[in-house]
């Protein structure tokens, strides 16, 4: 099936002032649509055309990888940010004290994780098969999903993400990143 | 020996409007000053490695302690590329290559139109952030070839000798270009330095017999060596992805797991 632009979940205003509209024309409307439009180009007559998008992830390779896993990482991205950020609920709370020492713990050793990317790439909390939780890090496309672990949250740390709001300032950016998290999406991602 | 930051060899509103100020001053300043700090910093650990040149520790990485490989490979890449970048660069630049480069540049890539056209595509079709080169191919018959590599690693690791190269990192472009990295690098040849690039020809030239019959040819990472000696730029890219990818994660497994341990310890 072809790859599609989804809908972002607000407006394209609605994350300022810690995201700006700025910034979401381009990277929702320019970046993410070009890895849609990419995609479909390259998996058209192939054996990819039909599949569905975490299966293209999991077996694609190459350009084709680069294009699908990157429509997978911004649809599962903008779904991981809201305007109304909510504290995480006790269930999320148990888990990451349980992992991490606590939230602030969890925060903080994910902040590192993420400005510790070199490059362009993407900060990830997971679910290992064997349910505890990790923090990893992926470079360019790159997806937990082949390594057999399940996303529950993201940050995305290519230079694009930022640098219209904060220029070279990566922490300032993530700070900023902590004000917009969906805790609850992150928790009906735990299951 | 502290690694220092070197200063732009022109104004930094020199270049408008090819590059604007705004970016020029964030790249230097800020971007090309956080390698030198880093590169500083991981050396602490490697008192024995002060003395080097950042491009000694390019050629010679496995030199380095591992546990400060990576840092080294990436902020030494840094440093060393954004100098030489900054020198690719000039306010009367633009024009044509001339004498032996422009002959060997005929001879590889049959013609100068047709090499810039190359040399776009490698840049364009690099997937993130990285760099396209111009080198000298040193164990092909000193060849020109052009070459894309992802982060900032340079190809002085892999024997290669570099002539010429465009940071296609999305900080070089952004500002002014936005998404648009193929404009970006079709606008750049109106301030190519080519007078530089080809003294850089001509002192390879000059220097390589010499050097061969001194100095062993750099100690190569395989997988870089093999990746580099790739003609498709997709593939160059895909294999270091990989590397890049499976180092972090391991690195970061590291600190996850270490992390975990001492969740553990506490609960029991
Ligand atoms: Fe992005
Ligand atoms: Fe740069």
């Amino acid at each position: 099936m072809a790859l599609t632009l989804p809908e972002l979940p607000y407006g394209r205003s609605d994350l300022e002032p810690h995201m700006s509209r700025e910034t979401l024309d381009y990277h929702y409307a320019k970046h993410h649509k070009a890895y849609v439009d990419n995609g479909n180009k390259l998996i058209a007559g192939t054996e990819f055309e039909n599949m569905d998008l975490d299966d293209l992830v999991k077996k694609s390779s190459g350009k084709i990888f680069n294009n699908a896993a990157q429509v997978w990482n911004h649809n599962f991205f903008w779904n991981c940010l809201t305007p109304e950020s909510k504290a995480p609920s006790k269930k999320l709370v148990t888990a990451l004290i349980k992992q991490f020492g606590g939230v602030d713990d969890f925060k903080k050793l994910f902040t590192e994780v993420a400005l510790g990317t070199f490059g362009s790439g993407w900060a990830w909390l997971v679910l290992n098969a064997d349910g505890s939780l990790a923090i990893t890090s992926t470079t360019g496309a790159g997806n937990p999903l082949t390594d057999g672990q399940k996303p529950l949250l993201t940050c995305d740390v290519w230079e694009h993400a930022y640098y219209v709001d904060y220029r070279n300032a990566r922490p300032t950016y993530l700070e900023h990143f902590w004000a917009l998290v969906n805790w609850q999406f992150v928790e009906k991602n735990l299951g | 020996m502290k690694h220092v930051l070197p200063d732009l060899p022109y104004a930094v509103d020199a270049l408008e409007p090819h590059i604007d100020q705004r970016t020029m001053k964030l790249h230097h300043d800020m971007h090309h000053a956080s390698y030198v700090k880093a590169l500083n910093k991981a050396l602490e650990e490697a008192p024995e490695l002060q003395s080097q040149t950042a491009e000694w520790l390019l050629m010679n990485l496995n030199e380095v302690p591992e546990a400060i490989r990576t840092a080294v490979r990436n902020n030494a890449g840094g440093h060393v590329n954004h100098g030489m970048f900054w020198r690719s660069m000039d306010a009367s630049g633009g024009g044509f290559p001339s004498g032996p480069l422009l002959a060997a540049i005929d001879r590889d890539f049959s013609g100068y139109e047709n090499f810039k056209a190359e040399f776009e595509k490698a840049g364009t079709k690099l997937f993130g952030s990285g760099w396209a080169w111009l080198v000298v191919d040193k164990r092909g018959n000193d060849k020109l070839q052009i070459l894309a590599t992802s982060g900032h690693d340079n190809p002085l690791s892999s024997g290669y000798h570099p002539l010429l190269l465009n940071d296609v990192w999305e900080h070089a472009y952004y500002l002014k270009h936005e998404n648009r990295r193929p404009e970006y690098l079709k606008n750049w040849w109106a301030i190519t330095n080519w007078p530089e690039v080809e003294q850089r020809y001509q002192q390879f030239q000059q220097q390589e017999p010499a050097q061969s019959s001194k100095t062993p040819p750099p100690k190569i990472d395989a997988d870089l060596k093999q990746a580099l000696h790739e003609t498709a730029q997709e593939q160059i890219h895909e294999v270091m992805t990989k590397r890049e990818a499976s180092k972090l994660v391991v690195k970061e497994k590291s600190v996850t797991s270490g992390k975990s341990h001492s969740v553990n310890g506490k609960s029991g």
